[in-house]
């Protein structure tokens, strides 16, 4: 089996990149696992980045290219693979990650950042048009349909700001929009654009039954909500922008995930699963831009060396101490932890056990695997493992633990 | 890669009497851009089985429209200049297009 790494980081976007150079800064042996062979995730392939700050002329291959530099220099080592499956060794601190090529990758942490790809209605025409009319992608797509007219599917902020761009080449847009008529999910800003723009118009209450066409799209059904009626738009071309979806196939059953499929973590970008991180769109968040997936990358790397450390502290001292050791699981702003203390080192030095000390507000990971409930709570440890364990116990009831 | 353009199309892929696999690309297709690396690993891998090419559709919008094409990715197989297949999609992987080049082997 192959060397262990301090962290492998699942997904080569913003998120997977910041926190690339966050660990590797932080001499933490670093891999980036990146499914196909180019770095950047979703944010190289938008033209219009205008909001990172800092930066306000520059194209998101661009930006996502200076995030890669920026790993190497630190040492990120790359591999390319299609992650399958996370698994977490007998030991509870080793994880196993295994990809669709047969590998196998072994990592003290693991920073999931596999981002999120755009969803797929599956109407009727969708598919067999993709390529052939329907689009995902503005700036990719965008020349095709240079002086003709489109449908555009959805009212988010992709949706809205996608669409002011492609009035840059076609010759007309109609939105079609879910909502009653003057409400869009955009932001205030790209709503004013839309409204603005005399090549944008909308079609109120109202999603597309089926996309339409022979060898090319030709035209959509679009049915009314509040009426019932169907009727026919044409059009030389769909775009779709209907939201995306997280790519988290691999982790159902191992870690816990929102109703949408998006990782839950806490402020630490920990999930569920000791030593498993997300950071980016994948995260079930607030706001998915190149700015946030950044920052989660940033405190992902940081929490997953916290807890690499902890992991290799508590290794070290107890479970392959050749002696027994005392444990206190205790917290600096309980009383009766802070009281107990002199009682505790000294029984320690009478019975010459040495004291490991665990900050349970700090982290919980150790505490709840051991089912620390209350504290302080004091537990010897013989060859790495629980013999005596004393809760909230006087100075005298200490001496249970001899 | 052999490098297709409105100047040489048809005598490389129309009129040419055998099966042609054209990835369609374009530069702010950052898919395209991802995959591009493994389709020229599968041109030398599958070298003289099938005629490889590629077709900027920058300055060959036309003629890409002209075969169906309205957006990237697009890898569209042709046998004596007919339209056979059409792989497209963002979700587009390089498997599915190694398996259909193998079907055309």
């Amino acid at each position: 089996m192959s060397d262990i790494l301090d962290v492998v980081i699942v997904g080569g976007g913003a998120g997977g990149l910041s926190a690339g150079i966050y660990c590797a800064r932080g001499k933490m042996s670093t891999v980036v696992l990146e499914a196909s062979a180019k770095t950047g995730g979703q944010a190289a392939k938008t033209n219009e980045l205008e909001n990172y700050p800092g930066i306000d002329q520059a194209t998101g291959p661009d930006i996502m290219g200076a995030f890669r530099n920026h790993c190497e220099r630190f040492g990120v080592e790359f591999k390319r693979g299609t992650v399958d499956g996370i698994k977490v060794e007998d030991n509870g601190f080793i994880k196993q990650i295994t990809t669709k090529e047969g590998e196998t990758l072994r990592a003290k942490s693991v920073i999931v950042a596999t981002g999120a790809q755009p969803r797929v209605l599956g109407i009727k025409g969708e598919r067999e048009f993709t390529s052939k009319g329907v689009s995902y992608c503005a700036t990719c797509d965008a020349d095709f349909f240079e002086e003709l007219d489109i449908v555009v599917v959805g009212s988010g902020n992709t949706a809205v700001e996608e669409s002011v761009f492609l009035t840059k080449f076609v010759n007309s847009i109609k939105m079609i929009v879910l909502h009653d008529e003057g409400i869009l999910d955009a932001d205030r800003t790209a709503q004013e654009q839309a409204f603005a723009n005399d090549k944008i118009d909308f079609v109120w209450n109202s999603t597309v039954e089926e996309i339409c066409g022979e060898d090319l799209v030709n035209g959509v059904k679009v049915k009314n909500l509040k009426t019932g009626e169907v009727s026919e738009i044409e059009c030389d071309g769909v775009f779709m922008f209907v939201g995306t979806v997280p790519n988290t196939e691999f982790l159902k059953g191992t870690v816990e995930l929102s109703k949408g499929g998006y990782i839950k973590v806490d402020d630490q970008m920990a999930t569920n699963v000791p030593g498993v991180f997300g950071a980016g769109d994948v995260n079930d968040k607030f706001l998915r831009q190149v700015v946030t997936a950044a920052a989660d990358g940033a405190i992902a790397a940081v929490a997953s060396e916290r807890y690499m450390q902890e992991e290799e502290n508590w290794q070290e001292r107890v479970l392959e101490a050749d002696q027994d050791v005392a444990v206190m699981f205790w917290n600096p702003l309980d009383k009766d932890g802070m009281a107990l203390m002199p009682d505790l080192e000294r029984f320690c030095k009478e019975s010459e056990l040495p004291l490991v000390t665990i900050d349970t507000y700090k982290s919980q990971n150790i505490a709840s695997r051991y089912n620390v409930e209350q504290i302080p709570t004091v537990v010897r440890f013989s060859e790495g493992k629980e013999t005596k364990r004393v809760v909230r116990p006087s100075g005298e009831e200490l001496s249970q633990l001899a | 890669m052999l490098e297709i353009t409105k100047e040489n199309f048809d005598a490389e892929v129309k009129d040419f009497d055998g099966i042609v696999m054209v990835d369609f690309w374009g530069e702010t297709c950052g898919r395209c851009l991802e995959l591009m690396p493994d389709v020229v690993a599968l041109s030398e891998k599958y070298d003289g089985k099938i005629k490889f090419a590629k077709l900027n559709i920058k300055g060959n919008r036309r003629l890409a429209m002209g075969q169906g094409v309205m957006g990237l990715p697009s890898i569209v197989f042709f046998d004596k200049g007919e339209k056979k297949e059409h792989l497209s999609g963002e979700e587009l992987t390089i498997e599915e297009i190694e398996n259909t080049v193998k079907a055309y082997c």
